[in-house]
This record gives C-alpha cells, structure tokens and sequence, in this order.
C-alpha cells in the first residue's frame, strides 16, 4: 500500500490500490499509477469534479536500462486548471511487454505525444489512432532514445519514395539514380 | 442549386504544401486533402529539423546543455536558458539572488517581446502587409541590440548559467531598454492604425482557424492560442515562478479563438512585457547575482591562475560538470508560444540522465488539423503564422 502524503490523500482516496506509491520531490506531486486500467484511472483524475485534472500537459518516456527493473517509465504532467495544481504521473512498463493505454480518448493532444514516445522510445499505445513515427521517417530503424541505442551509429539514406500522382523531374530522377549507384559502390 | 445547373465535377485531390514553401517559414510538410480549395483533411508531417536534442544533452554536463537550449525556439532563446536553469535549480535545491531573478525576468519579457514580434510581424506580412512586417521588425532589431548589448549575441545567447548569469546587467542597460521601448511604442501605434480596422487584415484573420475552448484543452494547448479562446492560463500566474508574484500585469484574454484574437492576444502581450520590464527595472535590487554556493559557481579568473585550490576547483567544475543530485523534476516557465517545461532526471552524475522539453509549437501542431479542417488553402497561411511554429522547437 502506498505511504501517506497528506496533499496527496484526496487523489490514494480517489483511485485507491491504484497508486502504488505517492510521493512528493522538491515539492512536486507524484504518483506512480499500476498500467493495469490506467485510462480508467486517468478519466477519474480528469472527470472528477473535486480534482478535475483537465490539461494534459507531456507525455514522455524514461529508459532505465541496466539500472532498474522495469525498464522504462512512461510519465505524463497533468495540470488541473481550477485548482492551481500540478501532477506527475509515473507508469513502470516492461521491455519484454512495452504497452500502456492511449489517453488519446481522453485528450486529443495526447495523439502527437504519443507518437513521438513510440517513435523515440518504441513503448506501444493500445487503442492509438494513427500510433505512426512523427519526428523520424518511416524507414528509420529502432528507437533512438533507448540508452542501447549508440549515439554516434549512422543510418543509411533511403531512396526518394514514390507518392501517387506527383510529378516528378526527369533531371532530379537522374541525379537520384546516380547517388545511389555512388553509394552501393562505396558498400 | 438548381436543377438545370449542371453538376459541377469535383474530386478529392492530394496536394502536399511543403516541406520548403514561401509561405510557411519553417521546414514543416502538409499532406492535403482538397475539395476546390476547401480543406478536408490535414495531415501534419515534421521531423525534418530533428537533430536529436535529448540524445545530445545525455552526452554534455549539465552547463553544456544551456547552449543547446537557444537552439530550441531561437526566437525566444533567453525564455529557454531561463526555464532550464530554474529546472536543475529546483533539483539542486538552490535559489538564486533577488538581483538574479529580476534580471531573469527582464531578459523573459525582452525574449518574449522579441517572439511577439517576429511572429505578429511576419504574419501580417504574410498577409500583404509588408509595411507592418518592416515596422515590426525594426521595434525587434531594437530589442535585438539591447540583447546583443548584454550577452554579445543576437540569438543563441547562452546568457543564463546554473545559479547565477554569466554577468551582471551592462551600465546605461535602463537607460537603453526605456529609448528603446518610446520607439517600439511609436512603430507599434502605427502597426495598430494600419492593420486593427484595415478591412483585408480582418477578412483574413477574423472567424478563421476557430478552435473552441472546450477543444483547445482536449489537444493541450497553451499560450496565447489558449488564451485566445478565453482560458487565463499563464504559467507566470497560475504557477508564479522567479519574482513574477511581486509584479503587476494582466492576462489579455480573447474570446472567440480565432487568429485575430491570438493576434490581439500576442499584441497585449508586447504591452504587459513592456510594463513587467519597465516594473522589474524600477525594483531592480543591488546585489549579487550568483547563488553562494562553491559547488555549482566557477571561481574568479585571479583565484584560477593565481593559486592552487582555484585551479583545481575550475577544472573540476569544467571537466566533470556540476553535480546534480539524483532525482527528478518538472519546471515550466511561459514560453513566447505557451507552457514551456523541462523534465529533467539526473543519476547523481555530472550529466543530465534524461532530459524533455515540452514544445508548445509540437502540441499545436497537433492541433492544426483541427483549426484548419473547413477552411481554404489560403486560410493555412495565417493560421499557421499564428502558431508560430519554430522548427527547432518543434522538431528538437
């Protein structure tokens, strides 16, 4: 059962065994929610009328890797706007089973910043939308932002894609065909 | 319609309006889809200025990290050292000198007047209106030289330190930012005189890019496009970090949450930043502007190359960083484009372990399909413009 924290007794009442630990850091608040039900757990947070925890304001990912077990940690910042008062969210998410809900349903701005923890830390949202790469491309491989991944590793150029319907310049198609004749030859 | 007018042939059809376009300053793509000119649906498409921010700032000490910060939104670079120094502060645990937050929050309001501008300023020249957009930006060169005077650049400033400023305000520094605010007054009554009643300016601005209050919210928005639609959200209110809590001002606050009002919005903006500062210099205390605290403080030159201990302790603080303590933070100051955090995480080591900024621009951007869905081609141009979108804040 989580400890007691006397600010942050109203939201250990609300959810219950829900929070498994709350704690409050430099004079943040803090909850470590289970993944199990988390939307649930966030459509309370929000839709209560004595917390109404309204805004979304971040979603973003840890990596612990090789420091502790499980590996990552998904955070989310909340803002309530009535009552003047912050929230940090922590959710623990395994390597072998990286899923946790889509708030998407709750917060529609939870889209893009969902995107961008997939694509930079590749933990998964169930019921995501369009859960697609936003900041790198498609043909990108792995996740940069886990500490396994190496800083200085090179990716190799992909080739012009073709959209349907675009016009493309006879020259440009040239010089593409001969960068890539350059780079196999350099392979 | 009438029943004899022949049906008129319409299909849906793609267009991709970007990356490189005249009329979106920024390097950001628009997967269209068009009826006529009416937009049916807008897929956003960015990354092409990411250059792995999170990942370089785990390789540098935590001072190294500042210069990263002005490349963020680097029309509001002295908002971003400013918020990343108050996040490692609050994980430190220190404070800094009255004398230290005053200067902190004149530079902001400097950082933000700068950002209003840029983006009033090339919006309405967007528009047509080229004129506002020379006059806008000659009241920002204004603010420019008073930067360049007190940091020696223009943009990627690197003015604030952890604990402390890299120095002390410049003499004559009051004296500057007053001549410079009577002509910046000056151009911007003329800017209101062109544009406020001029009947294309509101044809394009007016009911155009509308986002409701209730969606604002659901898509995370913040700042003056918050703002505009009716909500007081401002971080300098609602959470009052540095000595904001101290100064008078108030949140220009629109209602019907559409580009003019975001326009209106901003435009109060430069107003209140203008009294903050004018304020701040007034009450400015005399003092230091370093915390006292020899762990995080580089020492003075003489003690370096006359003794030692001074030697050794430079060169610790250089080579190894300063050392956080392990744990973790969020800090959010109000950005020139809304709520403007930094979460950072430390392993007890003389580098940050992770570190994320929240980028107001990304999660409008996640909204733009939203306020544009409706509209004509040409209504992008605006919205967008109001946005403010700064590619190396959105796509880090």
């Amino acid at each position: 059962m989580a400890e007691a924290s006397p600010q942050l007794q109203d939201i250990q009442d609300k959810l219950g065994a829900k929070v498994l630990s709350a704690s409050q850091p430099q004079g943040d608040q803090v909850v470590v929610l289970d993944r199990a039900g988390l939307r649930e757990s966030f459509r309370l947070l929000k839709e209560d009328p004595e917390l109404g925890f309204n805004l979304l304001s971040d979603i973003t990912a840890v990596d612990y890797w090789q420091k502790q077990e499980p590996r990552f940690e998904v955070v989310y910042q909340l803002v309530s706007l009535q009552q003047r008062r912050r929230l940090r969210v922590r959710v623990s998410v395994p390597e072998g089973d990286a899923v946790v809900d889509s708030l998407t349903p709750l917060w529609r701005g939870a889209n893009f910043l969902e995107r961008e923890v997939w694509d930079l830390y590749g933990i998964r949202f169930s019921d995501h939308p369009d859960l697609r790469r936003i900041l790198l491309y498609d043909e990108f491989t792995g996740h940069p932002l886990r500490k396994d991944y190496p800083v200085n590793l090179c990716q190799p150029r992909v080739p012009e894609r073709h959209v349907d319907g675009t016009f493309v310049d006879e020259r440009s198609r040239n010089k593409l065909l001969r960068l890539q004749k350059t780079l196999a030859k350099k392979n | 319609m009438k029943a004899d007018t022949p049906e008129l042939p319409h299909e849906i059809m793609d267009l991709q309006m970007g990356p490189s376009h005249p009329a979106t300053h920024g390097t950001i793509k628009f997967n269209l889809k068009l009826e006529g000119e009416k937009v049916l649906d807008c897929d956003v498409e960015l990354g092409f200025l990411h250059r792995g921010f999170d990942k370089s700032c785990e390789q540098a000490t935590w001072t190294q990290v500042i210069p990263y910060t002005d490349r963020l939104n680097y029309a509001s670079s002295l908002i971003n050292n400013v918020g990343y120094a108050l996040a490692v502060e609050k994980l430190i645990g220190a404070e800094t000198p009255p004398r230290c937050q005053y200067i902190r929050v004149i530079i902001s309001e400097l950082a933000r007047l700068f950002d209003h501008l840029t983006c009033c300023g090339m919006s309405a020249s967007e528009l047509g209106a080229i004129t506002v957009g020379f006059y806008m930006i000659e009241a920002r060169e204004l603010i420019t030289r008073i930067i360049e005077n007190l940091t020696g650049a223009r943009l990627t400033v690197t003015y604030v330190r952890i604990g402390g400023l890299k120095h002390d305000l410049p003499e004559n520094f009051a004296e500057g930012v007053t001549a410079a605010f009577t002509t910046i007054r000056k151009l911007l009554d003329d800017c209101d005189r062109l544009l406020s009643r001029n009947r294309i300016f509101l044809d394009r601005m007016a009911n155009v890019g509308v986002i409701s209050k209730e969606s604002a919210l659901d898509h995370s928005l913040t700042g003056p496009i918050l703002r505009a639609t009716g909500v007081d959200y401002d971080v300098r209110k609602a959470f009052p970090y540095l000595v904001y809590d101290k100064l008078d001002f108030a949140i220009p606050v629109g209602s019907r949450g559409d580009n003019y009002d975001r326009f209106l919005c901003r435009l109060g903006e430069i107003q209140e930043s203008m009294k903050i500062v004018e304020q701040a210099l007034r009450q400015l205390p005399v003092g230091p502007v370093w915390i006292d605290d020899r762990r995080f403080v580089l020492p003075e030159k003489e003690k370096v190359y006359g003794t030692i201990e001074g030697l050794m302790h430079h060169f610790k603080i250089i080579m190894e960083g300063i050392q956080v303590p392990a744990g973790e933070t969020y800090s959010a100051v109000e950005g020139g484009n809304g709520e403007l955090g930094f979460y950072i995480v430390s392993d007890g080591g003389g580098k940050p372990y992770r570190l994320r900024v929240r980028p107001p621009c990304f999660i409008a951007m996640g909204a733009f399909a939203e306020m544009i869905k409706g509209y004509m081609v040409a209504d992008i141009v605006p919205t967008f413009g109001m946005i403010n979108m700064i590619g190396g804040e959105c796509d880090r």
